[in-house]
């Protein structure tokens, strides 16, 4: 296909420090390299391939960090789409390995919001005052991000019917594969009941509906599809990638918040990964919040819009389920250091090569990586598979 | 009560200036009669800059709203439980904005509301919040 990324580039390394304390006692900065010298190794490459470093951990976030690995790069990003950056970056890598502008990118992210400064403790990371949501929706006492989310589960309640036991059935299965993983942060198996009598946040939302503050830290390498098949580790090949977004950080205008931009990103991606539904063996989503994986799995058509509550009812992305999602455990159990699109990557990569142990689904071909960010507001979606789909 | 409280910009200044004799408004746009809500430099719709401000009737329908149980930021502690709410405004433009006035358990979305000026800033701009109709 013209103009198709599918095959042209493969995910390489993939690695992730979390802990069962939620703490890292390392810094962010130590994090970062440790995180890229480990990726490296995991993909039997050294610094000395990298031609590109992939990062937005302060302004011109690539470019220091490329300085302090002593990497002088050919192409460079520090796009900032929050919570999904690293699903962009690595669409961004493949584009860029497939024209050729360089071909080892090298992907990292580290925060410690619990052992550090959790910024929505003060209502949010600093903005400045005449940014549209400092001037139209902070005044009104949102900041907390389930402020905004809770306003997508009420309207999906309203319109749809959904109830807060099926969004509970969401937080449920994904602690099912949370008791499987020693590294996630919240292993006991939990029951809806337990989810609604959890302290209530923002109304529809309860606490565990919520996702987890916890440090953490990762990093992916990607390179070109001809490189990955002689390195000693299996390749997680991007076989398709989308992103697209609705709006920026006032929730007021986001057209429906019911439908988040993953209705165009997910389409595009699968299409060009020539793929569907029933191919995918493993969905690993970005689950700020229980109603974030709901309008995911609608919005990338896995079932019709406003049917979401009835296609997750019965526990169908746990490990007994016919759709394995977040298999890790997700933000809501595994890990959330504030952008957790990173784990989402990661775990992908390792379902695909056998790496999960317990918590391995079996014969994993198809993968769907899927990256939010914002209020519901960024969306990138990748699929990856092994060597086989190519 | 404390609040973060809006700056106030060039752009912005009539919006907040007619709130002081309690009056809603937003920009209209000359060019596809949009109205615009937040305030902008263009309007969305078409990018003219055609845009004048115009008084709005301060009616609309809650289109969606939660119960803050939590702060959304410190400064709103002592405010627990309050609502903030998405209002579509008769004129076709969706706010964020609190229901004030009103038991949160009784809201529903669809509910029709209406401007309610009892918000004031310190220094004394209103802050539109709305209440049941």
């Amino acid at each position: 296909m013209a103009n198709s990324l599918r095959g042209a580039a493969a995910i390489v390394g993939a690695v992730d420090a979390v802990s069962a304390t939620g703490r890292l006692d390392r810094t962010v900065a130590q994090l970062e390299v440790d995180m890229i010298s480990a990726a490296l190794d995991d993909a039997g490459l050294t610094i000395a391939d990298v031609d590109c470093v992939m990062s937005n951990n302060g302004m011109m976030a690539s470019l220091d960090l490329a300085e302090r690995m002593g990497v002088q790069g050919r192409f460079t990003d520090s796009t900032m789409t929050g919570g999904s950056s690293f699903e962009v970056y690595v669409e961004h890598a493949a584009a860029a390995i497939s024209a050729g502008l360089c071909e080892v990118a090298v992907i990292v992210y580290a925060a410690t919001p619990r052992s550090g400064t959790n910024p929505f403790a003060s209502g949010g990371p600093a903005r400045d005052p005449e940014s549209p949501m400092m001037m139209w929706d902070l005044p009104y006492g949102s900041g907390l991000p389930a402020a905004g989310y809770s306003l997508a589960a009420r309207r999906h309640m309203h319109q749809y019917g959904t109830t807060s036991e099926q969004l509970a059935q969401i937080a449920v299965s994904f602690r099912e594969w949370a008791s499987m993983n020693k590294n996630a942060y919240s292993q006991d198996i939990i029951t809806i009941e337990d989810v609604l009598s959890s302290t209530k946040v923002a109304e529809p939302l309860h606490k565990l509906d919520c996702c987890l503050v916890t440090d953490g830290a990762g990093a992916l390498v990607v390179t070109s599809a001809e490189r990955a098949r002689d390195l000693a580790k299996p390749g997680a090949f991007i076989l398709g990638a989308g992103t697209a977004h609705s709006h920026g950080m006032c929730v007021s205008q986001m057209p429906d918040v019911t439908t988040t931009a993953y209705s165009v990103c997910g389409p595009q991606a699968m299409n060009m990964a020539q793929i569907t539904h029933n191919d995918v063996d493993v969905v690993e989503l970005y689950d700020s919040f229980t109603i974030t994986a709901l309008l995911t799995l609608e919005d990338l058509g896995f079932c019709k819009k406003g049917e979401g509550g009835e296609f997750v009812a019965d526990g169908r992305l746990g490990p007994e389920g016919a759709l394995p999602t977040n298999t890790n455990g997700g933000g809501l159990s595994y890990t959330h250091p504030g952008m957790y699109g990173m784990f989402v990557l990661v775990e992908a990569v390792r379902q695909l090569r056998g790496e999960c142990g317990e918590r391995q689904v079996n014969n994993v071909d198809i993968a769907l990586a899927n990256g939010c960010g914002g209020l519901l507001s960024c969306t990138s979606t990748i699929v990856l598979g092994t060597e086989a789909t190519l | 009560m404390p609040r973060i409280e809006p700056a106030t910009t060039p752009l912005t200044e009539p919006f907040w200036d007619a709130t002081r004799n309690h009056q809603l408004s937003a920009q209209q746009c000359g060019a596809c009669s949009s109205f615009v809500w937040y305030p902008r430099e263009r309007c969305p719709k078409c990018l003219s800059d055609d845009l004048t401000w115009t008084n709005l009737a301060g009616e609309g329908t809650i289109y969606s709203f939660n119960i803050m149980r939590k702060p959304g930021n410190p400064m709103m502690a002592d405010m627990v439980p309050y609502v903030i709410a998405l209002v579509d405004l008769d004129e076709g433009i969706r706010m964020t904005t609190n229901i004030v006035n009103a038991e949160p358990e009784s809201l529903e979305c669809g509910q029709r509301v209406a401007v309610d000026w009892s918000v004031e800033l310190e220094d004394g701009r209103r802050l539109p919040t709305f209440h049941p109709a």
